[in-house]
């Protein structure tokens, strides 16, 4: 774009022809616009490559990141699905794992902070749910079995309570008293085979069309050994409520709130990432805060 | 036909132009992804006098944008013109105490997140690129405001609104340009940063807590956005005004400068 020759003075041409340009008026001036007219002519071409780029760019990365599907009436019907941006994702991901440390502890605050909780989300607990019955499954344990525990096996573990501010994906938030154990300690009593990277937690019911749980997590094994991550069974220094996640849920302060899966049903030790419900939906799978 | 009173003179070097220029595409992605973001949890309204609140943007988690109706307003998007709104709606016309819709889409949040958390990058390197060449090549001296700016700033704007009639001394950039290209610096490392505590809370809780909060940095966020789009709209009608010449430097780094502003420059 630049041009080095036009930016030279006129003034290094020998003083005759300058003595005549004066003489002839505005002939130099004429030179000075010729010029512009040449720089611009080069500029704008390079310009008009430089948009047209543009827009091809930003068409590949649409095209991407496009899943072609039908409408009900049969028509072609684009739909966003995170194509090449889930590299991009696992990039910032990967900076972040690098840039920060996975123990950071997430603020807590005095109980004077708590605000009001906000239900949000059902996926995965019905209504014909009976926490009677409820037992909860691990999977992937040392000597690959499997044991299902109660209530009285989880509260044995090691205790914590804390007031946090809980972040929603949705961009929504607030404080509240969270208590239970650690999932460290629960590890640490309920070690898995080998050493997996992570933890995957599902409701318990299961949908009879894609026999699958209703709601499902992963969590990567950092964050599920960090201090304050929680198998929360008291809110505000009561027990939980149904539709807060009781008998048990996950409060993962440094995560965002869809990883805090309410009623769960398994834990299961996984060297593979499990399957997650968000990340399924274009998501990005670590979420960490 | 020539003119000899105008002269050949350099005015924005390459690396200024090239800054400027990627920086429009990008802002533009960063706020439409913002927007994408901020849909999904609408909560700022402006009072307004008569109609009560308005919810200036409002996710419409109901109805899908409609393609071919779209396409026959933005036939040039290729593929899925899913980007613009469907419909301009209102929610309970008749209910004043109800907020106003003016706009509304689709929920788009995990899309809207995977171009924010890509396109973030390009946007910061490219401010901290401009940053340091403006600091390195002297161009600073142009651009940041200095004693007698203000003063200069106001006899712009005077003089724009053709209440004043001499023209301020000419140099670069007036005082209202230094205000506003240094503000727009300002603005564009306050977004960074917010963004940075609202995308990492936990890492950089004390970050947050020197924007006051969580919900406080998501609002300095957003309505920092909204000060990109006046700048915008001040910025495109001001070059209008200023007219050709000076569009043309911002492409190709020259303009034609009247002669008898030499010596003003110096």
């Amino acid at each position: 774009m630049d041009n080095e020759d036009a930016n030279k003075p006129d003034a290094a041409a020998p003083k005759p022809l300058e003595e005549v340009q004066a003489s002839q008026g505005a002939a130099a001036d004429l030179g000075d616009e010729a010029k512009m007219k040449r720089i611009s002519r080069r500029s704008f071409c390079w310009a008009a490559l430089a948009v047209g780029g543009t827009y091809l760019a930003f068409n590949r990365i649409h095209a991407a990141s496009t899943k072609w599907t039908k409408d009900a009436s049969g028509n072609p019907m684009a739909e966003w699905e995170p194509g090449v941006f889930r590299s991009a994702l696992r990039f910032d991901d990967s900076v972040s794992e690098r840039l920060f440390s996975t123990t950071t502890l997430t603020p807590t605050f005095p109980d004077s902070a708590i605000t009001e909780a906000r239900t949000n989300g059902d996926l995965g607990l019905p209504d014909d749910f009976d926490p009677s019955t409820w037992k909860l499954k691990v999977e992937g344990l040392a000597g690959s079995k499997s044991i299902e525990l109660t209530m009285t096996d989880i509260r044995s573990l090691q205790r914590i309570e804390y007031v946090t501010q809980f972040k929603c994906i949705e961009g929504w938030s607030y404080f509240m008293k969270w208590g239970g154990v650690t999932l460290a300690s629960f590890i640490e009593k309920y070690k898995p085979e080998g050493a997996p990277s992570f933890v995957g937690l599902e409701t318990p019911d299961v949908d009879p069309d894609t026999k699958r749980p209703g709601y499902y997590v992963s969590i990567d094994m950092p964050a599920a050994i960090h201090p304050q991550t929680m198998l929360c069974f008291e809110m505000n220094g009561k027990p939980l409520e149904p539709e807060h996640g009781a008998p048990l849920r996950l409060i993962i302060p440094h995560k965002y709130g869809v990883k805090n899966i309410k009623r769960i049903g398994v834990i299961r030790y996984s060297k593979e990432m499990p399957a997650d419900y968000w990340a399924e939906q274009g998501y990005d799978e670590y979420a960490g805060l | 036909m020539s003119n000899p009173n105008l002269r050949l003179e350099k005015k924005h070097p390459l690396a200024i132009r090239w800054n400027h220029w990627l920086n429009f595409p990008l802002l533009a992605v960063m706020i439409w992804s913002g927007l994408l973001i901020y849909w999904a949890n609408d909560v700022y309204h402006v009072p307004v006098p008569g109609t009560g609140p308005v919810r200036i943007f409002h996710e419409n988690k109901e109805s899908g944008a409609d393609p071919d109706e779209l396409k026959g307003i933005f036939p040039f998007v290729m593929g899925a013109p899913k980007y613009w709104p469907e419909k301009w709606t209102e929610e309970n016309p008749d209910d004043r105490s109800k907020p106003r819709l003016i706009y509304s889409i689709k929920n788009r949040l995990a899309e809207g997140m995977a171009w924010h958390f890509f396109f973030m990058w390009f946007f910061t390197i490219n401010g901290i690129v401009y940053v340091l060449f403006t600091a390195i090549s002297g161009q600073w001296r142009y651009l940041v405001p200095q004693k007698g700016t203000i003063k200069h700033a106001i006899w712009t704007v005077l003089h724009d609104m053709h209440l004043k009639k001499q023209p301020p001394p000419r140099q670069k950039f007036n005082g209202a340009q230094q205000i506003a290209y240094t503000s727009i610096i300002v603005m564009g490392l306050g977004s960074t940063l917010t963004g940075l505590a609202i995308y990492k809370p936990t890492q950089v809780w004390w970050l947050l807590a020197m924007f006051g909060g969580y919900g406080a940095a998501r609002f300095i966020h957003f309505w920092l956005m909204i000060g990109y789009v006046l700048f915008f709209l001040i910025h495109v009608a001001q070059v209008v005004r200023a007219g050709w010449n000076n569009f043309r430097a911002m492409i190709t780094g020259y303009e034609l400068a009247p002669v008898e502003a030499e010596a003003v420059n110096g």
